[in-house]
């Protein structure tokens, strides 16, 4: 049976596998013992495997075979996923990425030895060594004699299930007089050789969980793992280190360097070293943290569970054909509104009515169906963010915010490499180093935020850093050595912030090969003005930076209000008008000696789109001005008149036409007119422009 | 009804404790106060375990209090001829450092 037919769909399958195996694996790096995690990325090892086996994929079965083993052994307790193997695990998902891009082709030579070793590093977990044993440290409940038990028997118990090689008895014993019989005040440190789950481990001590103190360390732990157990426990450190060592726990060595290490490392809040999280613990000690998390978990999964169950898959190109018929029916029903109303038939205007209002309806609910939410888009930044960080050696916390704000799709994918670019730009040269933060009275740990939200028909994307933020006097500097700026030019802040957007412009002292070489920001303003929006930045010197994209929600079908100038008809986006304003003739004659109107006391800059567009000829007869804001600017268009509003449809302009600032694309009106359509945004930009202010003829 | 006392003996010859019974939290209580002020006279003493027949961790940590009082109060304390299940609880507890 031939299956291709069904591999584009196993492969985006088997991608969405493997992008919720890394947000699980990056789950676990904080979080090492959450079961569901791990479950998750077995789970999706091991459908992967499978599925590639249906398709006779040999090296992703292969491959996935050995991911799964060592899962397998994750999923039992017996491997703890630290940092070598979460970092292994994220390497591992990576490969298989390319193995998926690759599975018609060949690899290349690189490509398959780094597969080999990752496979050879792989198999060493499975590896059982001799030397494998767990520790075991127990300090039994005061009352424990009072409940009936006895210590003894618990450690009885725990030889039916493997070899205690070697064991302590520790106690505090009160003198004389103090000391109650019946109460039991030793504890032991122990270790453990066993095949045993961790499971299997922890039920022996089932009875005592509650009240005693129990400690189990699987084998792979690390020496600070101990360090921090020995800082945990009632005795003193030194005393606890040497039993370690005389156990075999440790080595003399390890102990030594351990304990000098810790009291270097600052505690955190709790006054507890920083290890802590990789120690399995038992006592009440971590129960808020733990319940807080199981909270949490808890409604993600609720959340999941309503997502999953409602959805269906729709190939995207069937969607945008949908689109463009329902454009052309827009078209086609302002078209026969146009002309019931021109025959002057009550019932056919009425029915017309009736019409457009259905399509209007269509129309909104089939661009819904583009709209997905962003959050997706920004979760695969915590892999960029992790690994970034870790290059840089600086410690970035990347905060996300604004998730579930929804935009149409083809923005959302076309959003991804500026956002990525910025992203990196606030990392490298924001977020400055630690040692440099402390002295500037920062904490070490940088934040960068990623925000989204809705705004007067926009959407809004935010990339804030609480590093140095940007250096006008530096860039001013950069700007006159590049000729951009000309000696005796006063700008504003907002304008020299800007000149980082000129192509080769980088102020960066070193180019890392993250970025500094001057490509990103000029391409990066050019992706976003492809998607009809704008970018600004925010910047304080010392505290930060903001760097603000603004987006229009649909590219598509928009309403829209209609003005002539001469003899050609424009649109402007209907959300971006704020009010239009009859101009008298006293008006237009004082207007002719300045550049901005006076609005109920505002001042308002404006621009004759006459003179722009060129249209000199005709005899004005009456003059009306458009007031449109964007981005909180306001400015007026001066037109000559007013028709009101409309629904098109944006067709864009051909690639000659790119350039043409001030337009945004055209459309086809009822009457079979072809009108421009304004970029409005560009346009206020230009009206409030100090160029055009000092360029305008008195 | 067997009283403490009666499941457990203490016998002083000389200096030479002779314990003989059980050596359990039951006993434990009892134990605690007769066997401190047995040895608090003496500057040095055997404790005798040939004839403890039964032995639990807490009577472990009583054999545990009398070392440690002994030697707070510079005084010398030995275990002697431990029985099987003196034996079998203090390998348990990999404590044979307390017979010798």
């Amino acid at each position: 049976m031939n299956l291709d037919f069904a591999l584009p769909t196993f492969l985006e399958e088997c991608r969405e596998l493997l992008q919720g195996m890394e947000e699980s694996l990056l789950q676990l790096e904080t979080d090492p013992t959450n079961q569901e995690a791990i479950a998750s990325v077995f789970r999706a090892a091991h459908t992967v495997k499978g599925s590639a086996g249906l398709f006779g994929l040999d090296r992703i079965v292969a491959f996935t075979h050995v991911v799964e083993n060592v899962l397998d052994r994750v999923r039992e307790g017996e491997l703890l996923i630290d940092e070598r193997l979460g970092a292994l695990l994220l390497q591992s998902g990576d490969y298989l990425t390319i193995l998926l891009d690759n599975v018609h082709g060949e690899l290349e030579e690189a490509q398959t030895t780094h597969g080999k070793e990752l496979q050879e590093q792989l198999q060493a977990f499975l590896k059982k060594t001799e030397a494998e044993s767990w520790h075991i440290s127990l300090r039994f409940d005061l009352d424990i004699f009072r409940s009936g038990m006895d210590p003894a028997s618990f450690l009885h118990y725990l030889e039916t299930l493997g070899e205690i090689t070697s064991l302590k008895t520790v106690w505090t014993l009160p003198g004389g007089a103090e000391m109650d019989p019946e109460s039991c005040y030793l504890g032991v440190e122990l270790r453990f050789q066993s095949e045993a789950t961790k499971e299997a481990i922890f039920d022996v001590f089932a009875f005592i969980h509650e009240n005693s103190l129990i400690h189990i360390l699987p084998p792979s732990s690390k020496a600070a793992d101990y360090i921090s157990l020995i800082q945990l426990l009632p005795e003193d450190d030194l005393l606890l280190g040497e039993i370690l060592v005389k156990i075999g726990t440790l080595t003399q060595a390890e102990l030594e360097e351990g304990l000098a290490l810790q009291r270097q490392v600052p505690l955190n809040e709790e006054g507890r070293p920083p290890y802590l999280g990789d120690i399995l613990v038992t006592s009440q000690m971590v129960q808020q943290p733990v319940v807080e998390a199981a909270l949490e978990k808890q409604v993600k999964a609720q959340e999941t569970r309503n997502r999953d169950s409602k959805l269906i898959r729709v190939d995207s190109d069937k969607l945008d054909q949908l689109i463009n018929l329902v454009g052309e029916l827009v078209i086609a029903g302002a078209n026969t509104s146009m002309i019931a109303g021109a025959a002057g038939i009550t019932d056919l205007v009425e029915s017309a009515s009736v019409l457009t209002r259905l399509v209007e309806q269509v129309r909104d609910n089939v661009l819904q169906l583009r709209m997905v939410q962003i959050g997706a888009t920004f979760s695969r930044f915590q892999r960029l963010a992790r690994d970034v960080s870790q290059d840089l050696g600086k410690d970035i916390d990347l905060v996300i915010s604004g998730g579930d704000t929804e935009l149409d799709k083809s923005v959302v994918d076309k959003i991804g490499d500026p956002l990525t670019h910025l992203l990196r730009n606030a990392m490298d040269h924001g977020i400055e180093r630690v040692e440099e933060r402390k002295a500037r009275g920062k904490s070490g740990k940088g934040t960068v935020k990623l925000n989204a939200y809705h705004d007067s028909g926009c959407i809004v994307i935010e990339v804030c850093d609480d590093g140095g933020g940007l250096n006008r006097d530096r860039l001013l500097k950069k700007g006159l050595e590049k000729g951009l700026v000309q000696p005796n030019q006063t700008l504003s802040d907002r304008e020299v912030f800007n000149l980082i957007f000129e192509p080769g412009f980088s102020t960066a002292d070193t180019i890392s090969n993250l970025s500094g070489r001057g490509v990103g920001m000029d391409v990066v303003r050019r992706d976003i003005t492809a998607l009809r929006g704008t970018i600004e930045i925010e910047s304080e010197e010392g505290i930060g930076s903001t760097f603000r994209i603004r987006l229009p929600l649909t590219l598509s079908i928009i309403d829209g209000f209609l003005v002539e100038i001469g003899n050609a008809s424009y649109v402007a986006p209907l959300d971006l008008v704020v009010e239009c304003v009859d101009l008298s003739e006293l008006d237009r004659e004082s207007l002719l000696e300045r550049n901005y109107l006076n609005l109920r006391g505002e001042v308002l800059p404006f621009i004759r789109l006459r003179e722009l567009f060129g249209q000199h000829n005709d005899k004005v007869r009456r003059e009306n001005i458009l007031v449109v804001r964007f981005g909180g600017k306001k400015a007026g268009l001066l037109v000559d008149e007013l028709q009101g509003e409309i629904q098109t449809v944006i067709k864009p302009l051909g690639r000659i036409f790119e350039r043409l600032r001030g337009i945004g694309g055209s459309t086809i009106l009822g009457n079979g007119k072809v009108a421009l359509i304004l970029d409005v945004p560009a346009l206020i930009e230009r009206a409030i422009s100090r160029e055009y202010f000092q360029s305008s003829h008195v | 009804m067997t009283t403490p006392d009666e499941l457990c003996g203490l016998r002083l010859e000389g200096t030479t404790l002779t314990l003989a019974g059980e050596l359990t939290i039951y006993t434990a209580a009892a134990l605690k106060d007769r066997m401190l002020s047995a040895i608090s006279e003496l500057p040095a003493v055997d404790i005798n375990l040939a004839d403890v027949l039964e032995i639990d961790t807490a009577g472990l940590q009583l054999l545990l209090m009398a070392k440690q009082d002994a030697a707070h109060q510079q005084r010398s304390l030995q275990f002697t001829m431990p029985s099987p299940a003196v034996k079998e609880l203090i390998d348990l507890y990999r404590l044979s450092d307390l017979l010798s």
